[in-house]
């Protein structure tokens, strides 16, 4: 019997990019085949192919063992081919049921909305998937995870028989995420053919029977979970060995370079105090909602608190100003980087110098020759893949886009740098070079407050760890006292 | 390192330019009268008003804003000018007070959109209403006529053999151009209307930005008006109604996105150009008045859909 789906040479050219350079692929019915690879690797771009977003430049595509072409997503639809985008695509302001009936709702005569038919098929297909989703909720209301459900039901009831899921797990909670891998699950063993895009290599071995690798759009292969390990991928994927998962390098920590006291933003974080010293990686631990971006968004400026004070030195801060914090040699680069780091349809160049531009100025005009040679230097230096600096921000890729705005805070001579969730997202290889950049950055002695949810992260990196519980500050644990468990214990205000 | 365009992106830049050229050209073939000395001056002429205009759209329009109250800052600012000296102000003072109305509604419009957080649609709407009010208010709903000499020179006047309104024009484009290109300033507007959050973040004064290009707008405004009251010797209370639509066609025949952060003032003039020339070639050819809004209409719609596709 041929396989469920089988793609054969697929070439997709970008402007000034080679997306796929002849990638081969196939997928059987009922197994879970885990797509693994950088960002940029090619991965999203070849189930785009699949999905019918993307028309391929060259190579062919087999739906048992017929030839197809896909040319918009309406026909993929047709052929039974449902892709579970990482942004979900639903309409927020819709109830649940009106989503997963999404321009095929069930009619009756004269062709009015069949409102009951949408609610029981709705019904039926929020159960399949175990979503405990009442129908006339508005999808806005629900949770992450459930709107993720809210997207397979409706892949659902399209009888699907190919489900592309893109990074599903990327924001949901543990419990949200091993439900998905449930629903995953359930779907393979009715002969369902899942693709799953993936950073974390654990799920893949919690879940997937094969997995193929991609790297810088070509095939690396394709293997048997059974017969692989985890340091085995990494190495397939990056295409060279990685020594360490989190390069902590030891550097002297010297005198405080900020402190902060008694920050209160109200609603978001109260009497907040701490301190970061020279050459030190403090990182910032805590549940979603637990006010670390908040605190973090006062201290540089973003915000303005109620109270409390920022110290450089011993210099105190102007609060509420980004402007007097950057001057400062304080920054911030954010968690979202689409919507608070990107300057979107820009080019490279404009996204490193934006914060620098006035001391690029002669007489009030922006020097071109400095720019561009600051930018060049960016560049390198960070190893931005770009094809040239004029190319718009948007084509790059995520671990690529990441750089970019971190480097254009390193612009800015950083005395302190906050990192708001700086690896999420992106891919072991862009990691990686990260966490080197940072250790390059408190050997020169710069100080870096690293928030994120990633805890083998935080502790792997951290030579301190603040705990945050509801606004406040609930432990402050050493690198040698920091474990998994005591971050969670005071993390959930035990 | 070498900076290399794709071939369909340097189509597109080119774009409204070979229109302007293609248009010209057909022209040219249709009548003898388009391809003169004399009447390119006057097409450059007719649409300084709305390419000073339009300067400030386009910078308005990067921020991802919009403002409809141009017509009525170039009312209110030229009655302002034209009713001060004509009452015996010195002509220069007159003018920099008619600028000095459209800096004001033009600081309102800003101060609106940030402050207030209204929609620039909604908020330049009622400015329009309000200073189109206050310019009847002020004229008592009559023309103000006979106007000195200065002013008149202003939309009439010649310098080395080329038409005032024309130099003025150039001058402002160009201003506009290295404000936007070449300063912080400028470069700031493209940021905001790109990602007003990542802006914020990155440090910009996003509120003064938006104000800049809202103050700027109304002052170019009221230069229009001032190059029209001197062209007509006389202030006109319905003065500049419907100018923020040639501007905004402008604008949008230019390539820069409504959407913010896309564009420049270069385009602009051409789309400014083409209008003007289209308007200019319909007259020669004869064609009546009527047809030519028609025709105004399927020209913009048929180049901005052009650009569409080739996107």
């Amino acid at each position: 019997m041929p396989p469920l789906v089988q793609m054969q040479g697929i070439v997709k050219r970008f402007p000034g990019v080679q997306a796929l350079s002849g990638v081969d692929f196939s997928l059987e019915a009922g197994e879970i085949h885990a797509l693994l690879g950088e960002n940029g690797a090619g991965k999203s771009t070849l189930m785009k192919v699949l999905g019918g977003l993307y028309p391929p430049d060259a190579g062919t595509i087999l739906l048992d063992g017929e030839p197809v072409t896909i040319p918009t997503p309406a026909r993929a639809s047709e052929l039974g081919i449902a892709f579970i985008h990482q942004e979900l695509n639903l309409a927020r302001h819709l109830t649940a049921a009106e989503n997963v009936c999404l321009g095929r709702p069930p009619r009756r005569f004269p062709g009015l909305v069949d409102w009951r038919a949408m609610r029981e098929t709705a019904q039926k297909a929020l159960e399949r998937v175990g979503a405990h989703v009442d129908p006339d909720a508005l999808v806005g209301s629900l949770g992450v995870g459930n709107q993720q459900l809210v997207e397979i039901a409706r892949a659902l009831t399209m009888k699907a028989r190919v489900l592309i899921m893109d990074e599903p797990t990327a924001a949901l909670t543990e419990a949200e995420a091993a439900k998905l891998a449930e629903v995953a699950r359930s779907l393979a063993a009715e002969g369902v053919g899942v693709v799953y895009i993936t950073h974390r290599l654990e799920e893949i071995f919690r879940l997937c029977s094969r997995v193929t690798v991609l790297r810088d759009g070509s095939l690396v292969g394709t293997y048997s979970v059974a017969e692989v390990t985890p340091d085995f991928l990494i190495t397939r994927m990056v295409g060279r060995e990685l020594t360490e998962r989190f390069p902590k390098e030891q550097v002297p920590i010297g005198e405080p370079i900020l402190q902060v006291e008694g920050l209160t933003v109200p609603g978001k974080c109260q009497d907040v105090s701490f301190t970061l010293r020279r050459g030190e990686i403090l990182g910032v631990a805590g549940l979603m909602g637990a006010g670390r971006s908040e605190v973090m968004r006062a201290v540089a400026g973003i915000d303005r608190p109620s109270a409390g004070r920022v110290l450089l030195g011993d210099k105190p801060i102007p609060t509420g100003s980004a402007r007097a914090a950057i001057a400062n040699g304080i920054v911030m680069v954010p968690e979202d980087r689409r919507g608070q780091g990107l300057l979107t349809g820009r080019p490279v160049r404009e996204n490193l110098s934006v914060a620098v531009l006035r001391s690029l100025t002669n007489f009030g005009l922006i020097r071109g020759s400095a720019e561009r040679n600051l930018v060049d230097q960016l560049i390198d230096e960070l190893e931005v893949k770009t094809p040239h600096r004029e190319q718009s921000i948007n084509y790059l890729s995520g671990g690529n886009q990441q750089k970019v705005v971190l480097g254009r805070w390193l612009a800015t001579e950083p005395q302190v740098l906050i990192l708001d969730e700086p690896t999420r997202g992106i891919d072991v290889g862009a990691k990686a070079e990260i966490y080197r950049l940072m250790g390059r950055l408190v050997a020169q002695g710069k100080g870096i407050i690293l928030v994120s949810s990633d805890l083998p992260e935080v502790l792997g990196l951290a030579d301190r760890v603040l705990v945050m519980h509801q606004g406040r500050v609930a432990a402050e644990l050493s690198r040698e006292e920091a474990t998994q468990e005591q971050v969670m214990r005071a993390a959930t205000g035990r | 390192m070498r900076v290399e365009l794709s071939w369909g992106e340097r189509i597109r830049r080119l774009g409204p330019g070979l229109a302007v050229l293609v248009l010209g050209a057909a022209l040219s073939f249709l009548s003898d009268n388009f391809f003169t000395v004399s009447n390119i001056l006057n097409v450059l002429r007719q649409i300084s008003v709305n390419a000073i205009i339009a300067c400030g759209m386009t910078m308005v329009i990067l921020t991802a804003g919009i403002d409809l109250s141009v017509g009525s800052a170039l009312a209110l600012g030229s009655a302002v000018t034209a009713g001060l000296a004509v009452g015996g102000t010195h002509p220069l003072l007159a003018i920099l007070a008619g600028l000095g109305v459209g800096a004001a509604i033009g600081l309102v419009n800003g101060l609106l959109v940030t402050k207030g957080n209204v929609p620039a649609f909604v908020a330049t709407l009622g400015t329009m209403a309000i200073a189109r009010g206050l310019t009847l208010v002020y004229t008592g709903g009559r023309p103000i006529s006979k106007l000195p000499t200065l002013i008149q020179k202003v939309g009439t006047g010649y310098l080395w053999r080329i038409p005032v309104p024309v130099i003025l024009m150039f001058v402002i484009i160009l201003l506009v151009y290295v404000f936007l290109r070449h300063t912080p300033y400028g470069r700031y507007l493209y940021a905001v209307g790109s990602n007003p959050e990542a802006a914020r973040f990155a440090g910009i004064p996003v509120h003064r930005v938006l104000i800049t290009a809202y103050l700027l707008t109304g002052i170019l405004s009221a230069l229009a008006g001032v190059i029209l009251i001197g062209r007509l010797n006389s202030a006109q209370p319905t003065a500049g109604q419907a100018f923020e639509m040639d501007a905004i066609a402008a604008v949008v025949l230019g390539g820069t996105s409504l959407a913010g952060g896309q564009g420049g003032v270069g385009g602009t003039f051409i789309g400014a150009l083409i209008i003007g020339i289209l308007e200019n070639g319909l007259n020669l050819l004869k064609v009546p008045s009527f047809w030519q809004q028609v025709a105004k209409g399927v020209v913009i719609l048929g180049a901005v859909l052009l650009d569409r596709r080739r996107k």
